[in-house]
Order: structure tokens, then sequence, then C-alpha cells
């Protein structure tokens, strides 16, 4: 393993490979550094990504797409069903060999992976980070660097050590349980959003097949609404109900950021992508396509600065800038939106439901469904207006 | 004394309560976490965990 090199990226998941690759395209040397044990696992997500989401940066592989998705139902708090026409299809993916895949490019590339390395710490030279500090399972080791691209996910610490404040309000963490099950009857072409403030208080449950009859099943619930029942009681209250004979075969738990966008991504050479720099849609909890995007920009700058031989701030925040441009607006307006639909009591839920119910199936459409939102619940225009200036 | 115990049976590692810890006073590996000593019992971590395996206990 060499231990002196020009980038480290830390974590190895969909935005730390991307980063890895597009830094090492540039000609720079690249460590990426992943603490589990294997790239892929375990899959801390619902897998789903919309079309574009995955076409905008790859040619998608046969292998990586577990289900084509044509449509959603959503599920007011009584369970009645709502058929709603979507042109935003999607796909359901195989996260364990999609991620295996990605870091593969990256090594195609030139970059270097090490797994069962845990990054501890960051090495500091006067106001600069110089490298980083990794536990082996045999001995602990120090990297020199020139930048360090922090993919370290929602339990992020990289950030924090370069000064970064990464830390999330409660009520901005959705803590999720989700599990994998089979022998259930679902519509496999269509994903599944239930809402209720009692079922899953501050997120929603969904359900994403994965084969004709077999799906993740999982919620995310706000963190300021986890105090009497956890995630995993949440979930299991509804599989219960719901789904009672059927076989789960792999529990998850995990945890999303669902807040506005970082004040900061770049300081002291280090740079955020991904669920560490909360770069998730706030209101789906979506985060895979917004990691490929950041990880690709953040590892193409990273690595332009190496060649160039100019690390100033300047010069690497030019990845934030493009960013910023690109999505902090989309963001905040997705926020805005999450914090609006929160307010929405069950009972509302069902008005909402019954009034979209009564437009025919075409008409169906995620804008009239709030429409219909609006009428229910007048006192919301002015929170859509707040959400849309 | 009172402080976060860790329940090793439930947990998942999933990082939840490292993302809620304001003094970052939670290590987490693939099979291990360590509460230190900066904690200062806010309990975000008791509360955001999926699976509750992070409690408040008197330790003497």
């Amino acid at each position: 393993m060499r231990t002196d090199v020009d980038i480290v990226v830390v974590g190895g998941g969909p935005a730390g490979s991307m980063a890895a690759q597009f830094a090492a395209r540039e000609g720079a040397s690249v460590l990426l550094l992943e603490k589990d044990r294997e790239i892929g696992i375990p899959v801390r997500c619902a897998e789903g990504i919309s079309k574009i989401g995955l076409t905008s940066h790859f040619e998608p592989k046969p292998e990586w797409i577990t289900r084509n998705i044509k449509g959603l139902m959503l599920y007011p708090p009584s369970g009645k069903k709502i058929n709603v026409s979507s042109n935003q299809v999607g796909y359901i993916l195989d996260r364990k060999r999609f991620d295996y895949d990605l870091a593969q490019m990256a090594a195609a590339q030139g970059a270097d992976i090490q797994t069962r390395a845990y990054v501890h710490d960051l090495v500091w030279q006067n106001d600069t980070v110089d490298g980083v500090r990794v536990r082996l399972p045999s001995r602990d080791l120090t990297i020199r660097c020139k930048i360090v691209i922090g993919a370290d996910g929602v339990e992020s610490r990289v950030g924090r050590w370069a000064g970064i404040d990464t830390r999330a309000r409660l009520k901005d963490i959705e803590t999720c349980m989700q599990a994998t099950v089979s022998g259930i009857d679902i519509d496999p072409d269509l994903i599944h959003f239930f809402f209720s403030q009692k079922g899953a208080p501050g997120g929603y449950t969904w359900i994403f097949p994965k084969g004709e009859d077999s799906a993740n099943i999982g919620l995310g619930i706000s963190g300021e609404h986890a105090r009497h029942h956890s995630a995993y009681e949440h979930l299991k209250f509804f599989l219960d109900e719901q789904f009672p004979h059927a076989s789960v075969l792999t529990w998850v738990a995990g945890a999303v950021p669902c807040s506005k966008p970082l004040v900061e991504l770049v300081k002291n050479r280090v740079m955020l992508v991904g669920d560490a720099a909360h770069q998730v849609n706030p209101l789906s909890g979506g985060g895979i396509s917004a990691a490929l995007y950041a990880g690709k920009i953040a590892g193409m700058t990273a690595g332009q600065a190496v060649r160039s031989k100019d690390l100033s701030h300047q010069r690497l925040s030019q990845y934030e800038k493009q960013w910023r441009e690109k999505n902090e607006k989309r963001m905040n307006r997705y926020y805005r939106l999450k914090e609006f639909i929160y307010t929405i009591n069950d009972d509302e839920f069902e008005r909402i439901a019954d009034s979209v119910l009564k437009k025919p199936t075409q008409k169906r459409t995620i804008v009239n469904v709030f429409k219909a939102a609006l009428i229910t619940k007048p006192s919301l225009i002015i929170d859509m207006i707040k959400v849309f200036t | 004394m009172k402080q976060i115990h860790h329940i090793r049976d439930r947990c998942d590692y999933c990082g939840a309560c490292v993302s809620v810890c304001p003094p970052d006073a939670i290590d987490l590996t693939e099979h291990t976490l360590t509460i230190l000593d900066t904690c200062t019992l806010c309990k975000n971590c008791v509360i955001i965990c999926p699976l509750q395996a992070l409690e408040v206990r008197d330790e003497n």
C-alpha cells in the first residue's frame, strides 16, 4: 500500500468511487480507504434511482438493474390505493453489484483501493491537511497526501476534523429500518409509498420491488419523532399488519441526512461528497444520483488541481461552486417542500386522497396531488408560495 | 455515574448515532462502537438509533 499519494478518498460508496475514478483519470495518484471489509456490503439503501439519475452518468449495465419501475402508487393512512401516472420511471439497483463495479472502474483508472482501513484522524501541517491516520487490522499507519476527499457517509467525521460543521439536527436525520422480504403480493412494476404520521412520523414507508414477490420494505422517521418508538418498531408494526406471512431475508438499519445544503463543502484541502456532504434530496431521501455527480466533479477538480500544482482553496472550491450552481436552489426548495408536507395530518391526507381519487387515473399526477393538498388545506398555500419563491 | 451504554447484540453499526453527536464522541468501525469521554450525555444518539442499541445507564 502506498503511503504517499496525491489524493486520499475516505469511503468506498458511489461518491467515493466516482471521486477516485475521476481524480485518477486526471493523472493523480489516488488511494481509496474503506472501513468495511468489502465494497458494497452491507447495502444500507432502498436502491431506487430515477432513470435520468443513472443514465446521465453511465450506460447502465444490465446486471446493475434488479427491476424496471414503471410508475408509483401512493397510500394515504386508510390504505386506499392511488395509482399516480408518472413519466419519472426508474430502476431498482443491485447496489452490491453497482458499488463493486464503480470501485473496479476507479481501480481500472489507476486508483488504489484498500478495505478494512479505518481512517480515524487527519494529519496537519500548519493549517492544511497533510495526510490521514488509518487503522488497518494489523497496524496503524500514516498516509501522506495533498487532498482528502471525505466520502464517509452520513456518519462522516472527516468534515468535522477539517473544521466543517456537518452535525445534523435530530429533525434533519431520517432514522431508517429496512427489511428485504420474500413471499409478498404487490404490483412489482410500481414503487409504493405509504404516508401516515402514525406509521412513519416525519417520513414515509416504501416498498421497492426486487422481484415478482420480493422487495425492499422500509421506512424513515424524522429524528424528532423517534423518542417513543424506534424505526425498527415502526417497521415491525407495518410488516405485521400488511405482510404477516412474509419472510424477512435481511434487516438493515440506516440514517439519511435530509437537511439544507451544508454551508461549506471544502476547507483546508478537504472536500466532502455524497451523504457526508448531505447531498441528498431532503424530500425523498434519495442520494445515489447526487453522490455520483458530486463524486465526479470533486474528483475531477482535485485531480486537475494536483496536475496544475494549484492546491489553493480557490481552486478546490470550484467543485463547491459548480455543485451549488446546479443544486443549491433545488435542494432548498425540496427542503421547504418537506417541511410543508410534514404539517399535513392523517385526516388531511385522507381528504387529499379522496379528492385525487375522483380524478381519472391519467390525470393523477404529482402536481395534481399537490393541488388537492392545497384545496384541502388552504393554509398551506402560504407555505407553498414560500417553497417556490 | 450516568453513561451511554452500547448494546452490541442490537447494533447494526449504521452510523445514525454519529451523525447527530454534537461533540463527535462516537468512534465507529465496521463492528465496533466506542463512546469517547467527550460525551455530554445529550442523548441524541439514544433517540436516533433505529434499533435502540444505545441506552443511558448508571455505571458504577
